[in-house]
């Protein structure tokens, strides 16, 4: 029992850094999304050019490449990284690319009368997008960017790849020591599970805050 | 002889190969009640939302008391305008849209004190009495803290007036405002408008299909078509004895739709 207990242990171990690669993982994502997501938009076509090149080469290479470069080659050019850095660089910028397209998707689907009452009330462009198109574009972005924090969250398990101690990575040493399988990995399966469970329903009790009042009508 | 406060000078505005204004040409005096009328298509809003900037034009010259509106002087030369410019322009000029176009995230006080706030640099405080003028004046108060997806069309209109009145337009355009509206909905908005003209010595357009309402509210009536005015003047002259061939078979046509005029 008690040789059980340790290894329940080395599991929460994990589980806490799979929570910690999973919160800032987000974080970078949510900006790298915004950052990109209005980049696609910008009058500016640099901008626009270097947006999409971000959003097309992380949504069209496998994350497991992008880690071993984050962790294996910035090394060689200069940016030695923790494994952790490493993970959260590369589950960032991975899910950043794809939350992009939900934040340009949400913007665009704002409709032009929005932004001919913005124009007729004078409001420049930074006040028109901060106090009438991103508010009501964001609440459009939330179910999606639900399913993009669930993707990062189980996309974690690939950072014990570069032997960071998250949930699999634990998982595995437990099975290396005892030989059990069933144990140490129905355990993990459970506990994604449940961080999944636990970010969806924030995500709609958010969702469900924010769109107060505005069901289903056009004003 | 009072300078016009607006003057359009043989305006042109197509989208693609169509032509919808066509060398247009017409002044406002300040002060002026100014009603569009003529058949869809017919060019009416479009200078309207070109009066607004929503629309650019192709050819041709507008002056907003007294200064360019899509032009600028620079060195003695016009040179199109550029953002800093029109934000300059708009200032002098509000509108009010067929379907309201009301912020669906804020409340209605909240629409109507956002760009008093933002645009005009108001406090908050003086920003909330005054947009609670406003909507008492327009007997929208009570729904101050409601968002609009709870109110009527009418009130939603009513709302976006009041918005559009907080800050202080010299020129206010009414494109269709109550085209959206139920029936019985119409008259509550008309009664705000009748009001305003009453009340207050703003120079106002508006594009309508109540042709009563045009009779009665406006000082001059501007009836369009293909792009051109084909026949203006005082609202009793155009109603009851039109010169212009096309301007009565218009009028035909509505009162055939059982509008009384």
């Amino acid at each position: 029992m008690d040789q059980w207990s340790g290894y329940l242990q080395l599991i929460v171990d994990g589980a806490f850094v799979t929570v910690q690669l999973t919160l800032m993982g987000c974080a970078l994502a949510l900006v790298m999304a915004f950052v990109a997501g209005l980049g696609r938009l910008s009058r500016f076509f640099a901008l626009r050019a270097i947006a999409t090149a971000y959003i097309e080469f992380f949504r069209g290479t496998s994350i497991f490449v992008q880690l071993f470069w984050a962790y294996f080659v910035l090394p060689l050019m200069g940016v030695p990284l923790s494994p952790f850095q490493a993970g959260v660089l590369a589950l960032g910028l991975n899910v950043g690319a794809y939350g992009a397209e939900v934040v340009r998707g949400a913007i665009r689907s704002i409709p032009r009368e929005q932004y001919e009452a913005c124009t007729a009330l004078n409001l420049g462009r930074w006040q028109r997008l901060r106090h009438v198109i991103l508010p009501q574009a964001f609440v459009l972005m939330l179910p999606t960017f639900g399913n993009n924090a669930i993707e990062l969250m189980k996309g974690t398990a690939v950072v014990s790849l570069i032997s960071l101690s998250d949930m699999t990575f634990q998982a595995q040493v437990v099975r290396a020591q005892t030989g059990s399988t069933a144990v140490p990995f129905l355990t993990i399966l459970v506990l994604y599970f449940l961080f999944a469970t636990v970010l969806s329903s924030s995500i709609r009790g958010l969702e469900r805050r924010l769109s107060r009042g505005l069901e289903g009508t056009r004003s | 002889m009072t300078e016009p406060i607006i003057n359009i000078d043989k305006v042109s505005k197509s989208f693609g190969a169509f032509e919808v204004l066509k060398e247009l040409s017409f002044s406002v005096k300040p002060g002026e009640k100014l009603a569009l009328i003529g058949p869809s298509g017919s060019g009416k809003t479009t200078i309207l939302r070109i009066l607004m900037t929503l629309e650019t034009i192709n050819g041709g010259h507008i002056t907003v008391d007294g200064e360019q509106l899509w032009h600028k002087e620079e060195n003695g030369k016009l040179v199109p305008a550029d953002e800093k410019h029109l934000h300059r322009m708009r200032e002098k000029i509000g509108m009010v849209f067929q379907l309201f176009n009301l912020f669906p995230h804020k409340t209605v006080l909240q629409n109507v004190m956002l760009a008093p706030v933002l645009v005009k640099g108001v406090s908050r405080e003086e920003a909330r009495t005054r947009a609670m003028e406003l909507l008492d004046m327009v007997g929208m108060s009570e729904k101050a803290d409601v968002r609009p997806a709870q109110l009527s069309g009418g009130q939603k209109q009513r709302v976006a007036i009041a918005r559009a009145l907080a800050l202080q337009p010299k020129i206010m355009l009414f494109d269709e405002v109550t085209s959206a509206l139920d029936p019985e909905l119409v008259e509550e908005v008309l009664n705000v408008m009748r009001r305003l003209a009453r009340e207050t010595d703003m120079t106002m357009l508006l594009v309508t299909h109540e042709m009563s309402f045009a009779h009665d509210f406006a000082d001059r009536v501007l009836f369009f078509d293909q792009g051109r005015i084909v026949e203006e003047g005082p609202p009793e002259k155009i109603f009851s004895d039109p010169q212009q061939e096309r301007t009565q078979s218009f009028l035909r046509k509505i009162i055939a739709a059982g509008q009384r005029i």
